[in-house]
């Protein structure tokens, strides 16, 4: 993945993004109020205004007559008064009888109902101004319009537009930065807790998660993480004791079984070196030997089920080193190609190159040695194993294939199991932890076993994902 | 060989004794560890068998107490713990074999006669040879009565760990350990057959056989059966 995708993909990215679109919703709703509150209050206010004054003007007319309606007007609009305020009176020709405005706007019909209006007022402006208002037919077919220029209100309304878009603006910045800040201060943190697990699952138990000692929410889960991490070792190490003081309390008597047996087998040859002697005598010595195979096995299957558990725990990833798939294959074929050739097969070596991976040299070639044994063992009839090292995208793909009777596909899981054996492979010898020992090696290699049908034969597959420099 | 055993299973310690009293050797024993690091710092022994768990002073203390010391007798670390970096770990505190428990004694032996001859043939050889074997090791060419015999690497290997240790018994795991630096049981004959391919090159055309099979044990190349 490129860096710049991985940034795209990434955590901070996502914060960033999260906390502008959140800080610019309440920038915006905050805004959205102040306008409506301010703006659409005033012209709400100045209608009723309006409103008043208009009614003032209808009753001044209807008690007193057109006179004293034409003389406030006149004085209201006086040019000593209010400019903002706005009068008109019109006889029903049209004509205009007193006010500031030089004619009756079109669009105004006198029916009470609030107007907005574009217009010049006099012939001395130039630009058109916005007035709001409200006409009146009087009694007789005069119509008085009273209005209200909205040019304060307009600039306000702008004022407060601009300064919405500016905070939106700022806070979408803030916004994509804090979150951009708060994202890599959470990611290091997980970071962090996610380095260490790491390495706890690579084996390195002692690891634990650094705390930053301000007791927040993260120290709590890393002291938790810490508490489960120090049982995790606890368990550990009485798994590492009681598999070693298993070990050693099996091993001890049987270390003593096996030498009394060859004690015994030694004063027999010591007695007959040439292997004469009574018939009880060579019965007698059947007897040891088979008892002395008979400890070879449990010690073979007890040091198996060491490994398999070790390799299981992972204690072992302490170990690793680079080992180069390609040389483990070369060197484990010609370590078996004489036995092959002597068991008329042949053995087939196609290698793809080098491919390292962080591994265990012993256990990855012992865990081989097994799989070429077993196919030694049961896939020899058909003339050829071929063993095979394959470098596909990220993967190395390391396979054992032969054209034996195969393993049937509903078995094929079951045989990675402990201590499986099919039953047409009872009768040779073996543990059946050949696999089993492989698998956990596999396992322990964060690879993959995976048992396939070579149509026909079987086909072992160990899939290794390979790092990006190897 | 002068030979110190120090274990503290007391049938182990004399069943071991016994059998390399037989096999020609003089035996001490120590019981425990501080015994053990007492006798081996105080007389000259050919080789040390030392179990890893021992009372008092652990096996591997003793080892790491003897190197600092100075003492450089040929270790070989009998042990109940099998795991293989168990035997790293023993290799690297300076022992020089390493045994797991169960042993067949055939095998200790046999790696303990290995021990006392690697102090000595530590000075640079370049030509080895047995009867009219010789194997020139700078040239790395191989004659047999003056005639060359062709080898590929591996077996030219498995012939100089074979000459290195011409008059000794080599078991199996040894030759796997030696040659080909793998410490694992082998599960088939698989190093028989490396011998056995030696052997048609090195002993067919020639009236004396070098190389002999022990049985039940391993191989031996020398002069003599």
């Amino acid at each position: 993945m490129s860096a710049a995708r991985r940034w795209w993909r990434g955590a901070s990215f996502r914060f960033a993004v999260l906390y502008a679109l959140l800080f610019a919703t309440s920038m915006a709703a905050l805004g959205g109020f102040v306008y409506w509150s301010s703006v659409d209050v005033i012209e709400r206010q100045v209608g009723d205004t309006v409103q008043a004054e208009l009614r003032g003007l209808a009753e001044q007319y209807a008690e007193r007559g057109l006179p004293r309606l034409l003389e406030v007007i006149e004085q209201r609009s006086a040019p000593g008064g209010d400019t903002d305020n706005v009068y008109l009176l019109v006889a029903p020709s049209g004509q205009h009888l007193a006010g500031n405005l030089r004619s009756w706007p079109e669009a105004a019909q006198p029916d009470g109902e609030w107007l907005r209006l574009r217009l010049f007022r006099t012939l001395e402006h130039t630009e058109p101004v916005t007035v709001g208002a409200r006409a009146f037919e009087l009694r007789g077919g005069f119509r008085l319009l009273v209005g209200r220029d909205m040019g304060a209100r307009e600039s306000l309304r702008r004022t407060i537009l601009e300064a919405i878009g500016w905070g939106l603006g700022a806070a979408l910045l803030l916004g994509a930065f804090g979150g951009w800040l708060l994202g890599r201060y959470l990611l290091s943190r997980v970071e962090t807790v996610s380095r260490i697990s790491r390495r706890i699952v690579d084996g390195d138990l002692s690891q634990r998660v650094p705390l930053s000692g301000t007791g927040d929410a993260f120290d709590r889960l890393a002291e938790n993480l810490n508490r489960m991490l120090a049982r995790i070792e606890t368990l550990m190490t009485g798994m590492r004791v009681v598999t070693d003081s298993l070990a050693h309390d099996l091993r001890s008597p049987l270390t003593r079984l096996r030498s009394r047996i060859e004690m015994a087998l030694r004063e027999q040859e010591a007695l007959h070196p040439d292997g004469s002697g009574t018939g009880q005598e060579a019965a007698d010595r059947q007897v040891l030997e088979q008892a002395l195979a008979e400890v070879e096995t449990i010690r073979g299957t007890f040091d198996s089920l060491i490994a398999i558990a070790e390799a299981e725990a992972g204690l072992t990833r302490v170990a690793f080193d680079r080992v180069d798939l390609a040389e483990l294959v070369a060197e484990l074929a010609e370590l078996y190609e004489p036995l092959a050739e002597e068991s008329h097969c042949r053995l087939r070596v196609a290698l793809d190159g080098p491919a390292a991976v962080p591994g265990h040299r012993q256990l990855l070639a012992q865990a081989l040695s097994n799989l070429l044994d077993n196919a030694l063992k049961y896939g020899c009839q058909g003339g050829e194993i071929a063993i095979a090292l394959e470098r596909t995208g990220g993967e190395a793909l390391l396979s054992v294939s032969d054209r034996g009777p195969g393993i049937p596909a509903a078995a094929r899981e079951e045989v990675l199991k402990r201590f499986v054996r099919l039953d047409e492979s009872r009768s040779l010898p073996g543990s059946g932890l050949g696999l089993s020992l492989a698998a956990a090696v596999a396992t322990l290699h964060d690879s993959r076993l995976e048992l396939q049908d070579n149509a026909p034969g079987l086909k072992v597959v160990w899939r290794f994902a390979l790092a990006a420099d190897g | 060989m002068r030979i110190l055993i120090v274990e503290d299973d007391a049938k182990t310690a004399d069943y071991l004794a016994k059998g390399l009293d037989e096999a020609g050797h003089t035996v001490d024993c120590a019981a425990d560890g501080r015994e053990g690091l007492f006798l081996a710092s105080g007389s000259d022994y050919d080789a040390v068998v030392l179990d890893r768990m021992l009372p008092k002073l652990d096996g591997l203390a003793v080892l790491q107490a003897l190197r600092a010391a100075q003492i450089q007798t040929p270790v070989l670390i009998l042990s109940a713990v099998g795991h293989v970096d168990e035997r790293v770990k023993g290799l690297k505190a300076g022992g020089d074999d390493y045994v797991v428990k169960p042993f067949a004694f055939s095998e200790l032996l046999a790696r303990i006669e290995a021990l006392s001859r690697r102090r000595t043939a530590v000075a640079a050889q370049t030509r080895l040879n047995v009867a009219d074997l010789e194997m020139d090791l700078l040239a790395r060419r191989v004659t047999r009565s003056g005639k060359a015999i062709d080898l590929q690497p591996r077996e030219f290997k498995l012939l100089e760990y074979l000459l290195r240790h011409s008059g000794q018994t080599v078991t199996r795991t040894m030759l796997l350990e030696g040659v080909w630096d793998y410490h694992f049981d082998p599960q088939t004959n698989v190093i028989d057959v490396h011998v056995s391919r030696l052997r048609q090159k090195i002993d067919r055309d020639f009236g004396l056989p070098l190389i002999h099979t022990v049985r039940g044990v391993g191989y031996r190349l020398a002069e003599e059966a």
